[in-house]
């Protein structure tokens, strides 16, 4: 046999051996990721808002799998609380007001363009990068992408940013969500008719 | 026995495989910023040294050789070696979740790294025995180790330093190496194997 068809067959068979291996391995060393995060991040309204103290909705999830407390999210407000504790066996407490009070109704950041100064703060201090612009060049929100978190509210030197309540339309009208039996987040709760979905 | 603590002497400080050999310059720069990191990278090199050394032996000894295949060497080593570290990656991650906390993110940076790809081939060309290989693997990567330390900890030492602004950043780690690498010439002639 020639020496070539030696060496592919032996290289061959070597990495035959080696995937066989690393394809067990990767089965049967297979790490679940702590089930109750995911379940804890279902809950959680998924604004992204940094409202709790964590830089998004999944870090506040793994610390309250760590045994952080569940009354850190004003966007998700009172029902979410009630979810968590339901899911984690806890008793419900109220909204920790050092981190802001439950909106009513859904808003979204308006920029007043005329007497924006093209700071760029809000930029940075936008968790979901719904705000356009470029340094002395007016900015403007992208209402889809706006989660109403009031992040840019507080660093705006010259307070032209309102935080307006959702007007409906037909991109955002919902029928009533069902109401016996079925617990809502407050992102999901709308007043009578319609309001913001995610 | 003496051969082997020569071999060790050899390894760490006279042929150490940093400063005198310039293999593995790449974490060397990359991950000595923090004294934390570079004890956590010393010891996922040692690790993988010290494996890489054991089967890249066994596979040139027992497949290569009667096979007469060893100008296929360096393509084994690098496949042989990823797959025992992804493989002890796994098996770490799973059965001791401290110990991949240490080592986890710097295993697959490492895995075949020039410093741990040389170690290997350098076997071969010494002609070491297993048990030498072995220790040669382990004496590299403590010298490495040794080195990473050393120069995080002055590097974060130099961070605070007033340092000349053309001076700054790499260029003083650049100039603290080249010192470094001075002084280990040092070594040269205490041990000759």
């Amino acid at each position: 046999m020639s020496s070539i068809l030696i060496a592919v067959i032996v290289l061959a068979a070597l990495a035959l051996l080696f995937g066989a291996l690393l394809g067990f391995a990767a089965v049967r060393f297979k790490v679940d990721g702590n089930p109750i995060v995911d379940q804890i991040n279902d809950l959680l309204p998924q604004t992204q808002c940094g409202q709790c103290g964590y830089p998004g909705c999944k870090p506040y999830a793994e610390a309250i799998a760590d045994g952080d407390k569940i009354n850190k999210c004003p966007p998700g407000g009172e029902s979410t609380i009630d979810a968590l504790a339901d899911l984690l066996g806890v008793e419900p407490e109220p909204l920790d007001a050092e981190h802001g009070a439950e909106k009513a109704v859904p808003t979204v950041a308006y920029i007043r363009e005329d007497e924006c100064i093209g700071c760029t703060k809000c930029i940075q201090a936008c968790p979901v990068d719904a705000i356009l612009g470029a340094a002395k060049q007016m900015h403007t929100v992208i209402t889809d992408e706006c989660t109403g978190c009031d992040l840019c509210v507080e660093p705006c030197p010259v307070d032209c940013i309102d935080m307006i309540p959702v007007a409906t339309d037909r991109s955002n009208w919902y029928w009533e969500a069902p109401t016996a039996g079925v617990e809502l987040i407050a992102t999901d709760r709308r007043p009578a008719t319609a309001g913001g979905h995610a | 026995m003496t051969e082997y603590l020569l071999i060790l002497v050899s390894t760490i400080l006279v042929n150490n495989f940093v400063l005198v050999q310039f293999l593995g310059l790449c974490p060397f720069m990359g991950v000595s910023n923090k004294l934390e990191t570079a004890i956590g990278m010393g010891a996922a090199t040692t690790f993988v040294l010290t494996l890489a050394s054991v089967c890249s032996y066994l596979l040139y000894t027992y497949l290569l050789v009667p096979f007469d295949l060893t100008y296929l060497k360096t393509i084994s080593f690098i496949v042989v070696i990823a797959v025992v570290v992804g493989f002890t990656e796994l098996a770490i991650r799973k059965t001791s979740p401290l110990l991949y906390r240490v080592l986890g993110i710097f295993l697959p940076l490492i895995t075949t790294n020039c410093a741990v790809l040389g170690v290997a081939l350098l076997n071969i060309k010494r002609e070491n025995t297993f048990v030498e290989s072995i220790l040669y693997g382990f004496g590299a990567a403590v010298g490495f180790s040794l080195v990473m330390v050393l120069f995080a900890a002055m590097r974060e030492r130099i961070a605070v330093a007033d340092v000349p602004v053309p001076f700054q950043g790499s260029a003083i780690a650049m100039i603290t190496a080249g010192l470094m690498a001075l002084a280990f010439l040092g070594f040269t002639g205490l041990v000759s194997i």
